[in-house]
């Protein structure tokens, strides 16, 4: 159990930056997801801190030691890979004892430890035999077996669930959100998939071009995103955004996208005043737009035409693309909805749940 | 249910016309072959005649029913696609035979010549098994291979030690170097290993004076110890350059997993990469042991006591001008007996010269 800290942590591979000046501090416990698109760091920000690669500048901490230059066995650290790196020679009970045979940990604690975390994973029946005879759900739980019970102080995993099926994925995503429930260690957890991120991590760092975008809660990062690349990453399907300007008429403030314009509400005024140019970036979340006859009552309504180009229906939920002018975006909308591709629509958006970003810096606008 | 068919009927291409001359031809010489394997049988003069009519009037008769069959099909059924598989088939049939025969006839005539009794000063023709064969050559090879007073047992012994010493080295320094050049980062890692690369260009017996010279400055040369370093040193390059790639193939998240499991650098090598690495080592100590087990060039040029000549060494002075009229079946006999112990090993090693043991353990 341990807190690590990245002090003002920069990697470069040669003229290449991949992570740059990264500051963050994981309070004991925490269960803090990287998350980014490929080659924005996160990767790179995980192995810095496994002993995995070398920092270029900075200092990583784990708990009060500072572990620059400490190697990986030393650390307290265990970690799950994507490709789960088990060892292809030996059995399951040799691959989640090896760790613990390496440090010398008396024989009967480890038959105790293994036989535990096999149980709880349910691979008991699996401990004789080889990885090349199990199937990947089965691997990535021999994987997960081999990092708890080392017991360390944090754990890492690299995107351990990418190779699974869809069903699986879910299983295991409970599956690793109980562990941390139950072992009450400090888990740093990378992965591409926001859904991912939103579903199992206390805090959420975005990444971009091996620069920390935001860290927050996810339901902060869902609802106050710093930039638009927070905002079109976090949610599914991705927020729209339209290209706006910015216009005052008789005391009141309007977003006008060519095809559509929306007034400010009074809070929302308050908050958009303070936009230091009127080139902005208007953007809407597909849920926050609404079929006009189902749409929440007492929320503050912009009604914009559209035209319907696609719907697909998910069963609880329909999608439906709309054109509007030149304008193309994404609506989330009640499965009652009567829309009907090549039909004119008067959805509702919600405009309290609009976000404004500027054009130039991306920053979101508040 | 209506059950969909291919139609057969098509129009006659070129390979149409070819399938049909290659089917009719082989039909009409299949008759001729059978003809001349019954001509051969009937008149039989001796054991080999009746083998080679038997053989003839086999192989006719099968090709002749085969050939029938797909003459009849043409014929009745237009069935061209399968008269041009078969054509296309037996062509590669016929080649695959033509090669064999070309690799087995050498086997064939060695073995048929130690048979022989008789002290031909060259070989001629192949009789399989020649007039009045008998084994005494294997004998008079066993018990008294050379001129000099050595048993064959402890040529056999020098030779086993050459080529065991070799194999080991070319396991031992191939595959650390190997590791060093395929994980380490240092300063000259892709020179070094183009130099490697070259070195296995230079003909062998290249660097036969500088190892003579080298071998003799450290006392070693007349030595058998000294022979396997020279061996290995040739066999090197080699064993590098194979292990090199065996170990680039390894997942580097195996090493990485271990180091965060507790190894530092060499226990994740001993005991990960190295279990992974047999089947290369063994590929590497079967190319380490061949390179012992047939070199006489450097053998010849460094050993001076007979006590320690290898068993290359006397076959090699069975033939040429000081052989001094040793018979061609003992010659024979000798290569025979000297092929035994590579095949041994082949046959040990062979479990891991197939293995992939490293695929599974990585991806799902």
């Amino acid at each position: 159990m341990s807190s690590v800290t990245y002090e003002s942590v920069t990697k470069k591979f040669g003229d290449v930056v991949a992570v740059s000046d990264l500051n963050i501090e994981i309070p004991d416990k925490e269960f803090l997801v990287f998350v980014g698109p490929s080659g924005c760091g996160k990767s790179t920000s995980l192995r810095m801190l496994a002993g995995l690669e070398e920092i270029s500048e900075g200092n990583i901490y784990i708990g009060d030691r500072m572990v620059n230059d400490v190697p990986p066995k030393d650390r307290d650290i265990a970690m799950v890979f994507q490709s789960y790196a088990l060892y292809p020679h030996m059995s399951v009970y040799d691959n989640m004892s090896f760790g613990l045979r390496l440090r010398k940990t008396p024989k009967d604690e480890i038959e105790r430890r293994v036989q535990q975390a096999a149980k709880e994973l349910g691979i008991e029946n699996l401990l004789d035999r080889k990885p090349k005879a199990l199937s990947g759900g089965q691997r990535q739980r021999v994987a997960v077996g081999r990092a708890i019970v080392r017991e360390p102080a944090v754990f890492l995993m690299d995107e351990p669930l990418s190779n699974l099926d869809a069903k699986l994925r879910v299983e295991a995503r409970a599956m690793i959100q109980r562990l941390h429930h139950r072992l009450e260690t400090t888990f740093i957890y990378v992965t591409h998939d926001q859904t991912e991120a939103m579903t199992m991590g206390s805090r959420i760092a975005v990444l971009k071009d091996g620069i920390l975008q935001q860290i927050d809660t996810p339901q902060i990062l869902y609802d106050y995103p710093a930039n638009i690349f927070v905002a079109g990453f976090i949610g599914s399907p991705s927020m729209n955004f339209f290209d706006a300007t910015l216009t005052q008429e008789d005391g009141e403030l309007y977003i006008d996208t060519g095809a559509f314009r929306v007034k400010a509400t009074e809070e929302k005024k308050q908050q958009w005043s303070g936009a230091s140019s009127s080139r902005v970036v208007l953007g809407v979340r597909p849920e926050d737009i609404h079929d006009p006859n189902y749409a929440p009552p007492g929320i503050a309504a912009a009604h914009v035409e559209a035209m319907v180009d696609v719907t697909e229906l998910m069963g609880n939920e329909v999608f439906i693309y709309f054109k509007s002018g030149n304008l193309e975006y994404t609506a989330r909308v009640d499965p009652r909805t009567d829309a009907h591709v090549g039909n004119t629509m008067h959805p509702v958006m919600n405009v309290d749940n609009m976000h404004l970003f500027d054009a130039d810096t991306e920053q979101a606008i508040r | 249910m209506t059950t969909l068919t291919k139609s057969k009927r098509r129009p006659v291409t070129a390979a149409d016309v070819a399938a049909i001359v290659w089917a009719a031809g082989v039909f009409l010489g299949s008759l001729a072959l059978a003809v001349f394997g019954i001509y051969t049988l009937v008149g039989a003069g001796g054991y080999q005649a009746i083998i080679l009519g038997a053989v003839l009037l086999i192989v006719g008769g099968l090709l002749i029913v085969r050939y029938a069959r797909l003459l009849m099909a043409i014929i009745t059924e237009r069935d061209m696609v399968r008269a041009r598989k078969t054509a296309r088939l037996d062509l590669i049939q016929l080649f695959l035979l033509f090669m064999l025969a070309i690799v087995l006839f050498p086997v064939l005539w060695i073995v048929s010549m130690s048979l022989d009794p008789r002290d031909l000063s060259r070989p001629t023709g192949l009789t399989i098994i020649p007039p009045g064969a008998t084994l005494d050559a294997y004998k008079t090879v066993l018990t008294q291979p050379s001129a000099n007073p050595v048993s064959f047992l402890q040529l056999l012994r020098n030779s086993l030690l050459v080529s065991g010493g070799t194999a080991l080295g070319a396991i031992i320094v191939g595959t650390s170097a190997a590791y060093a050049f395929s994980r380490l980062k240092f300063p000259i890692r892709r020179l070094g290993m183009l130099g490697f690369v070259l070195v296995l260009m230079i003909p062998p017996g290249g660097t036969l004076a500088p190892l003579f010279v080298l071998l003799n400055t450290v006392k070693l040369r007349t030595t058998l110890w000294g022979l396997a370093i020279a061996f290995t040193s040739s066999a090197l390059p080699f064993a590098i350059w194979n292990m090199k790639g065996f170990i680039d193939a390894l997942p580097y998240d195996l090493e990485e997993a271990a180091q965060i499991d507790g190894c530092n650098r060499t226990q994740s090598f001993i005991r990960v990469i190295l279990p992974l690495a047999v089947p290369g080592m063994a590929v590497t100590g079967l190319w380490g042991f061949l390179t012992g087990w047939s070199e006489f060039i450097l053998s010849w040029t460094f050993l001076v006591d007979p006590e320690r000549f290898t068993l290359p060494m006397v076959l090699r002075g069975m033939v040429g001008q000081y052989a001094s009229g040793t018979p061609w079946s003992q010659f024979s006999a000798m290569a025979i007996v000297m092929s035994i112990p590579p095949i041994i090993i082949f046959f040990l090693l062979q479990k891991y010269l197939v293995s992939g043991l490293a695929v599974g353990g990585v991806k799902g």
